[in-house]
């Protein structure tokens, strides 16, 4: 494979990262190409763990080899590089063996992952595997400068290295995974047009409701609270599509769940998220919400957050307590 | 790191010129641009998470932190708008949450970072319950204490044990939460330097009994109180009472101590040129024998500690030779109550020391002398200070006393014992001179002073090239006992103390402690040098005069210069 190719194609075909982040992958591998290093590292991240985003562990399940496919040029593409696929826990003990069966010529690791959500985020995989506590980075350096053990990494998700070798194949649509779940009839993972909008999303799959509702969009913990009359636009985030039936959805149940996840899910490293997340968790288990220190709280977490984590709290409370309550 | 190349950009909009790759928090620092921040300490990396350095940047979206953004030629940076203070008083508030007020016995004295802020920015320090109010106070061995209801997880504590390379204290995941506790690892042990007082910016570690024991030695009224107080005091705890930093303060020291009504105030560097005599002769026999070469210093209990716990094979390496405060207190039991005529169990020895370690120092057994321990109490320098204040005496005012005789009149060599290097140099001196026999024209070893954490230097002695190596930070000196096992003879006397740039950096010193704040207390120090007529250990009038008149057998300088060291095993359980 010609690998200057590889990144003018990724960047021709404009894939963005599908982790979430929505990062231009070929920007990315041509960053990773570029550096000067003795030692490169390619990581797939596999660790979704966002609640209801289930597309990774579909991609695995159903695409393995396109995934590997992958990574395998992104191997070529990178001089003197190793890779890791680094799994959820689950998804390590249910798809080691055929990965290990794929990989078995190729200098790639499985590595379990240890930890919660933020174990996912990128800097926080690079402290994970190096036997650390999962807790991210100061960036700059970014990965791509500086990444595990202070080489040059690139970091991608199984479903962009799912498009890498769609893309190198020529086969690539501009699709996306979407995981659609909640008061749905059709639950599932459905591969439509990245540029569809929710409303179309809901109406291909059999989904749309006949009855009132509010959807999650992107994932079910950072995604945001969006009313029937909200839904022309695309998914964003990890591409998750959460149906709720207005009549019949708990808020307060609901957002326990968020606050639960967000305390579980978060380091605990800086000030704001840790205690930001305590006292929202708290003021939410007891149902009794205080407009000002709601707002303050927020305003901690978006502007003086150490990650992204941390800066996305907010969205999905205060888009369901504007909308909703 | 920077790549100093000089820029200009502006702060709070005054153009600046920095070096590239500063970080904002350097820069604001260097031009006395005040940015709080609570959880950043010059001695360690940069962690970037209480959040309260934040500010803002021209063109760019949101709060940044200070002290992990670097500055680029033409950055624009605002210390101080609504938003900026809005975001610091709640992420106080929601420090203050996390910490368990005691301020009336905190070691920072209402000199408090958190309590300053709290004002200036109009925080309502209640507005959140107090979630660790029933969180755990542990006690490590009879050095410190860690209250964990005071913790604000900036996790200063975990990085500088870690960089000691002790890893005593670690953090652990309690419920969703995570806590910072001591280690259950039975291979994990303290060492009581107590780097985790002086690097916590909220007072949750102090020494046992700061400060509630502090007037516990002149209870006694049946006892002669007698104080000594070591090196690096005398160049630190004017910092206490507004005094520039590394001011000389040695006679208001002593006239302080006396005001409290003890009965002799001695100067522990006086042990230090007993321990100097004791040091040389012992390296000077062992370079003659190549035997147990290197040899170690022992005047830092915290590194006989790590030795004996850590890495017992190099036990026989230790010097044999006690601490100075050791030999002076032996001394003051046996040699002054005989020349006084006083019953030694009736004398109370109080040093006052820049560490917590000698709490502990204090307590092994092998010490004692006809069963008495040398040394009944040991204060910090801050606990001294503190109990001045209480007494109401102010060393800014007060006027100069000289210590007693005949226990107060030390060597250069002797003061200098506060810094890093300074045994290597006090020993050396000496050394040279018995070795040669000559007059050492040279007294100063500039190799093996100043900040560095690791010296190496090559001594002529006589032809023979003496290889040194001065250590401080516990996790340097890991590193050279690493090359030790490599490569045995790759030294032959070493030098290490615990804490940063030595005693001037003790776990026992005044609050703010960073690399400038010492630099300062070890110019202090050798400035004393530089000034005295005697700078050589063994030309120490009355040195001489004990070796002649006291020291009359081999046996008598064992009993009171002497100890042993032994395998330990953990001694902190929780």
């Amino acid at each position: 494979m010609d690998s200057k190719n590889v990144v003018t194609k990724l960047k021709r075909n404009n894939l963005l990262g599908r982790g979430g982040a929505n990062f231009p992958t070929g920007l990315k591998w041509e960053m990773v190409k570029k550096a000067k290093a003795r030692k490169k590292y390619i990581i797939c991240n596999a660790s979704e763990s966002e609640p209801n985003v289930f597309k990774d562990g579909f991609i695995l399940e159903n695409y393995p080899k396109e995934v590997i496919e992958g990574i395998k040029i992104a191997l070529e593409v990178m001089d003197n590089s190793s890779a890791y696929i680094y799994l959820r826990k689950d998804y390590y003990e249910k798809f080691r063996n055929r990965l290990e069966r794929l990989t078995e010529d190729l200098p790639v690791t499985l590595f379990k992952k240890i930890g919660g959500y933020i174990a996912g985020e990128e800097t926080s995989v690079l402290e994970s595997i190096e036997g650390r506590r999962p807790e991210p980075r100061i960036k700059p350096p970014f990965p791509p400068q500086s990444g595990l053990w202070g080489c040059p990494t690139l970091i991608n998700n199984v479903e962009t290295f799912y498009y890498v070798a769609k893309i190198a194949k020529g086969e690539y649509q501009n699709t996306r995974f979407y995981s659609i779940n909640g008061d749905v009839k059709n639950k599932g993972v459905y591969e439509l047009p990245e540029s569809y909008l929710i409303s179309q999303i809901l109406e291909e799959t059999g989904n749309f409701p006949n009855f009132d509702f509010f959807i999650q969009a992107g994932g079910g913990a950072i995604g945001e609270i969006l009313l029937p009359n909200e839904l022309n636009q695309p998914v964003r985030g990890a591409g998750a599509v959460i149906v709720f039936n207005r009549g019949k959805t708990n808020l307060f149940s609901l957002m326990k769940k968020w606050a639960d996840f967000f305390l579980e899910g978060n380091c605990d490293k800086c000030a704001p998220c840790r205690e930001g997340v305590f006292r929202l968790a708290e003021m939410i288990e007891k149902e009794k919400i205080d407009k000002e220190t709601l707002e303050d709280l927020f305003f901690v977490l978006e502007q003086t957050s150490f990650c992204a984590l941390g800066k996305g709290v907010a969205v999905p409370f205060r888009s369901l307590i504007n909308k909703l309550k | 790191m920077s790549d100093n190349k000089k820029i200009q950009i502006v702060i709070d909009n005054k153009k600046i010129k920095c070096l590239n790759g500063q970080t904002v928090l350097e820069v604001a620092k260097e031009n006395a641009i005040d940015i709080p921040s609570l959880c950043f300490h010059p001695d360690l990396d940069v962690k970037a998470n209480c959040r309260l350095c934040v500010v803002e940047i021209k063109g760019k979206k949101g709060l940044h932190p200070a002290c992990s953004t670097k500055v680029e030629p033409g950055i624009n940076i605002i210390t101080d708008s609504p938003e900026i203070r809005k975001a610091r008083k709640i992420n106080l508030e929601l420090i203050f949450a996390q910490h368990c007020e005691e301020c009336n016995d905190c070691i920072w004295n209402f000199n408090c970072q958190l309590l300053k802020l709290a004002k200036k920015y109009k925080v309502k320090t209640t507005r959140f319950f107090d979630r660790k109010k029933d969180y755990p106070v542990y006690q490590f061995g009879p050095s410190l204490i860690f209250d964990s209801s005071k913790c604000i997880d900036c996790r200063n504590c975990v990085d500088i044990c870690q960089k000691q390379g002790v890893g005593f204290l670690e953090i652990k995941e309690k419920g969703h939460l995570f806590q910072v506790i001591p280690s259950k690892d039975k291979s994990k042990d303290c060492i009581y330097c107590g780097q985790c007082i002086t690097h916590c910016p909220v007072g949750a570690f102090e020494a046992v009994g700061e400060f509630e024991d502090v007037e516990k030695p002149l209870l006694d009224k049946n006892k002669i109180v007698i104080f000594q107080f070591a090196p690096s005091v005398r160049t630190s705890i004017g910092e206490e009472f507004n005094l520039p930093l590394g001011s000389v303060i040695t006679g208001k020291l002593v006239a302080g101590i006396k005001k409290l009504g003890v009965d002799k105030v001695f100067d522990v560097s006086v042990g230090a040129d007993f321990t100097t005599v004791e040091e040389a002769k012992e390296l000077i026999e062992r370079l003659k024998n190549k035997k147990n070469l290197p040899m170690f210093t022992s005047c830092c209990p915290s590194w006989v500690k790590f030795v004996e716990f850590y890495e017992p094979e190099f036990i026989p390496n230790l010097t044999s030779v006690r601490s100075p405060h050791i030999i002076l207190g032996g001394l003051i039991k046996t040699f002054w109550a005989e020349k006084e005529n006083i019953d030694p169990k009736k004398i109370t020895v109080v040093s006052v020391m820049p560490c917590v370690s000698k709490k502990y120092e204090i307590q092994r057994k092998e010490l004692k002398i006809n069963k008495l321990k040398p040394v009944d109490y040991v204060l910090t320098t801050r606990e001294l200070a503190y109990l001045f204040t209480k007494h109401k005496i102010d060393l800014k005012k007060i006027k100069p006393q000289k210590a007693d005789n005949p226990l107060g009149v030390p060597t250069g060599a002797g003061v200098i014992y506060g810094a890093s290097g300074g045994v290597m140099e006090s020993a050396l001196r000496t050394a040279y001179e018995k070795i040669t026999g000559k007059n050492l024209k040279e007294l100063n070893f500039k190799q093996v002073r100043g900040m560095k954490r690791v010296k190496k230097a090559e001594v002529n002695i006589n032809g023979k090239r003496v290889k040194t190596v001065t250590v401080n930070g516990m996790g340097n000196a890991k590193k050279i006992l690493k090359e030790l096992k490599e490569n045995p003879k790759l030294y032959d006397y070493v030098e290490v103390m615990a804490c940063f740039d030595g005693c001037v950096g003790g776990g026992g010193q005044p609050v703010p402690t960073d690399g400038k704040i010492r630099e300062e207390r070890a110019r202090g120090l050798y400035q004393i040098d530089t000034k005295k007529k005697i700078r050589l250990a063994h030309k120490n009038p009355l040195v001489k005069k004990i070796y002649q008149k006291f020291f009359t057998s081999e046996e008598k300088i064992h009993f009171i210069c002497h100890t042993k060291y032994l395998r330990k095993k953990k001694e902190i359980k929780i």
